[in-house]
């Protein structure tokens, strides 16, 4: 018996691997980021050439993947929770089209919001989509679940969702690992037309999805991970999604009460209608949003569901032990607090961040304009907002910075500035900067070049080295196109050159280059 | 068999290094394990923290809760201090009292080690101090976990094998340097306990 020591993204990685999967696609983003990265360095899938590089964004990513799975091979495509807003297109279309070669859409969350702009719940997205989804409670389950699910998805001809949640994303366990099974043969579509979303076939597909609804339902009353599980006082009945199983079990040696575990939806009905004839009160422990609470306990509300609508539970944030127990009604256990002189420790940008230097320079040539004129992105420099740096005013969703710029600007706001990542100028900064050039907006884009994906831990960026030929590509002037180095001993010249593209009427890009500090590092090793 | 334990620090102090021997020690003797850890946001000079659970049964939370942890392994004072809600009421705090300070609003640091000393069950050492008289400067982390490896129920020889394997690929210096400052921090707790 062969057991490895995984977090749970590595043992989704694993468990897609030993299940036949011959192409991974995703865009960094925690906590979904080490599903590709322990792929990518698994030496099997070297062996094997299992396609396992960055895609340019998740819409990217989620289509590649219905290519692979469009000749007939296993697929999965990897994002965070917001990630799948930028893929949703093809995702929501991927339903009507389904699969051939089985896809996994694994999604992992942030409910509290570690490192996160929202806390949407994926499984929302599933529902919404009619697709099957698959929800782990621990490590082992994180890599047996992929099996089922492709087969799920081949069996249907429909991608399934593995949703994931921050803390089983990033805990380890040991994991026992089972055979490998081989790739699929290439192989197209039996029924022609499967891919082609023509209104006249997506009408059929869709209720094609609708009808299939009810056997889903069946493969979840009989998957092994919907468990009812007996318990003696009815009084209560506890329904637990996912990890939040885990939170109940840790404050029992033996629950007493009836427990329905759910790993795999839609919801399994006669388990679900069980719980609910057997049991005076119903208490539902779900991390993230209410959905299966809201599902059961209907607008008008059944007084006899608890968690987090009644406030039971907290409405928002992570689940924990604690949480659970207190739901549960049981004694509060031994614990002191924090003393009083611990004070809070933010995120800062590392001593030496380029972007420190780059926000230096902009800030004094912002100076005679006042506050409230950069909007930024998503990233390490989004931290440029904190003190001392000070610097930006915006962060909504990746390549908001460059759009945004355009309204203000378009509503007569002077200067308009945008700061945006190198990668995340890739991932949705292009299309922006192309309404921006077609429209002769004034407006200075400040792409911060640090050489890599830095906040999720060092991925290669797609753009990389390609930066100023796509801007010119796009239509942006070549002399409006400015490259910095930012360091301080060239701190005057560069708070020359933004001065002088902000006084430029028309697009400026600012591109302060100079690598991540921990990229440096490493090339230097 | 039960430890439940918990990693403190400031991002890129090497905690995880630390949890990565543990956890290597715990494997290669049997035991159960969990281990949830921080990345993303956080890991950029923020507080970070990893709990780690041990047990010869099963284990169903990846978090500890409340007052359970049996032992506070921090390489930051300040760290130290933020998980006390884990703490159980006989665990034990362990940690470097090398200050790293990254904060306007650092309190004030003989206010900070008289709190520390007031749990009675402490060890507080300058594991810096340590690491750089030994000559393995950047080896702090493995002090603070020579000075913990005493509370752990787990072999010394499967810690130093977990050491062997976790920095085997970077060479035998490396794992030398390493070696000598674990060595050097259990010598502190069996003096000063």
């Amino acid at each position: 018996m062969k057991k490895l020591l995984l977090l749970g993204n590595e043992a989704i990685g694993q468990g897609a691997l030993d299940a036949g999967l011959s192409g991974a696609y995703g865009y960094p983003g925690t906590p979904s980021t080490e599903i590709i990265e322990y792929i990518q360095r698994n030496p099997e899938a070297k062996e094997r050439d299992v396609h396992r590089t960055w895609s340019t964004n998740e819409k990217t990513a989620m289509e590649s993947a219905l290519g692979m799975s469009y000749v007939g091979k296993r697929t999965i495509v990897t994002m965070k929770h917001v990630g799948l807003n930028v893929a949703a297109d093809a995702y929501m279309n991927s339903a009507l089209t389904g699969a051939n070669g089985g896809v996994i859409v694994a999604v992992a969350d942030d409910p509290s919001m570690h490192s996160s702009q929202n806390e949407q719940d994926s499984r929302f997205y599933a529902k919404f989509a009619l697709m099957p989804a698959f929800e782990p409670s621990d490590q082992q389950e994180a890599y047996d679940m992929p099996k089922l699910a492709y087969e799920i998805s081949e069996k249907y001809h429909l991608p399934v969702m593995m949703r994931l949640t921050t803390r089983l994303a990033h805990s380890r366990a040991g994991v026992v690992i089972n055979n490998v099974l081989e790739e699929n043969i290439m192989h197209l579509p039996e029924i022609k037309d499967q891919f082609m979303l023509l209104p006249a076939f997506a009408r059929k597909k869709y209720k094609h999805l609708i009808a299939v609804q009810k056997d889903l339902e069946m493969e979840s009353e009989n998957s092994p991970f919907n468990k009812y599980i007996e318990g003696i006082d009815k009084s209560l009945g506890i329904i637990a999604c996912g990890l939040a199983y885990n939170y109940l079990m840790e404050n029992y040696d033996k629950c007493n009460y009836p427990i329905l575990k759910i790993g795999q939806y839609p919801l399994p009905r006669k388990q679900i209608q069980n719980i609910f004839n057997e049991c005076d009160e119903i208490l539902i422990l779900e991390e993230g949003m209410p959905l299966v609470e809201e599902m059961l306990k209907g607008f008008l509300g059944d007084p006899k569901i608890h968690g987090r609508l009644d406030g039971t539970l907290d409405r928002d944030g992570e689940l924990n032990p604690m949480k659970v127990r207190k739901a549960l009604g049981l004694p509060k256990l031994y614990s002191k607090d924090i003393p009083e002189l611990v004070s809070g420790r933010p995120p800062a940008l590392c001593v030496g961040c380029p972007h420190t230097d780059s926000y230096k320079a902009l800030t004094e040539a912002m100076k005679e304009y006042g506050k409230g004129h950069v909007f930024s992105d998503i990233g390490c420099y989004t931290l440029g907002y904190l003190s001392p740096h000070n610097a930006i005013d915006t962060c909504v969703d990746m390549g908001a910075s460059i759009s945004m710029a355009i309204g203000a600007s378009d509503a007569g706001f002077f200067p308009a500035i945008a700061t945006i990542g190198d990668s995340t100028f890739g991932h949705s900064g292009i299309t922006g900067l192309l309404d921006a050039v077609t429209q002769k907006s004034n407006v200075v884009i400040v792409i911060l070049d640090n050489d890599i994906t830095a906040m999720t831990g060092m991925q290669d960026s797609q753009i990389n080295g390609r930066i100023e030929q796509v801007c010119e590509g796009v239509g942006v002037e070549k002399e409006h196109i400015r490259i910095i180095n930012p360091l301080s001993r060239y701190h005057e010249e560069n708070v020359k050159v933004i001065k002088e593209e902000i006084a430029y009427n028309g697009v400026s890009v600012v591109i302060p280059r100079r690598p991540c500090i921990h990229v440096f590092a490493k090339k230097k090793r | 068999m039960k430890k439940d334990i918990i990693l403190a620090g400031v991002g890129g102090q090497g905690i995880l290094s630390i949890a990565a021997i543990i956890g290597t020690a715990a494997i290669e003797s049997g035991l159960h394990l969990k281990q949830a850890e921080v990345h993303g946001m956080s890991q950029r000079g923020g507080d970070v923290q990893s709990h780690l659970r041990i047990s010869d049964k099963p284990i169903h939370s990846d978090l500890i809760p409340n007052g359970g942890a049996d032992l506070i392994i921090s390489v930051e004072p300040m760290e130290s201090l933020r998980y006390i809600p884990y703490l159980s009421e006989n665990g034990w705090l362990i940690t470097n009292t090398k200050a790293f300070i990254n904060i306007p609003n650092y309190p004030d640091y003989d206010e900070l080690m008289k709190t520390i000393k007031s749990y009675p069950n402490h060890i507080a050492l300058d594991a810096d101090e340590i690491a750089k008289s030994i000559g393995s400067p950047r080896s702090m982390n493995m002090v603070v976990l020579g000075a913990a490896s005493i509370f752990l129920d787990l072999s010394y020889e499967k810690l130093e094998e977990g050491i062997k394997i976790i920095f085997g690929r970077k060479g035998e210096k490396i794992v030398d340097a390493n070696l000598k400052a674990i060595k050097a921090g259990k010598e502190f707790t069996e003096q000063n306990k």
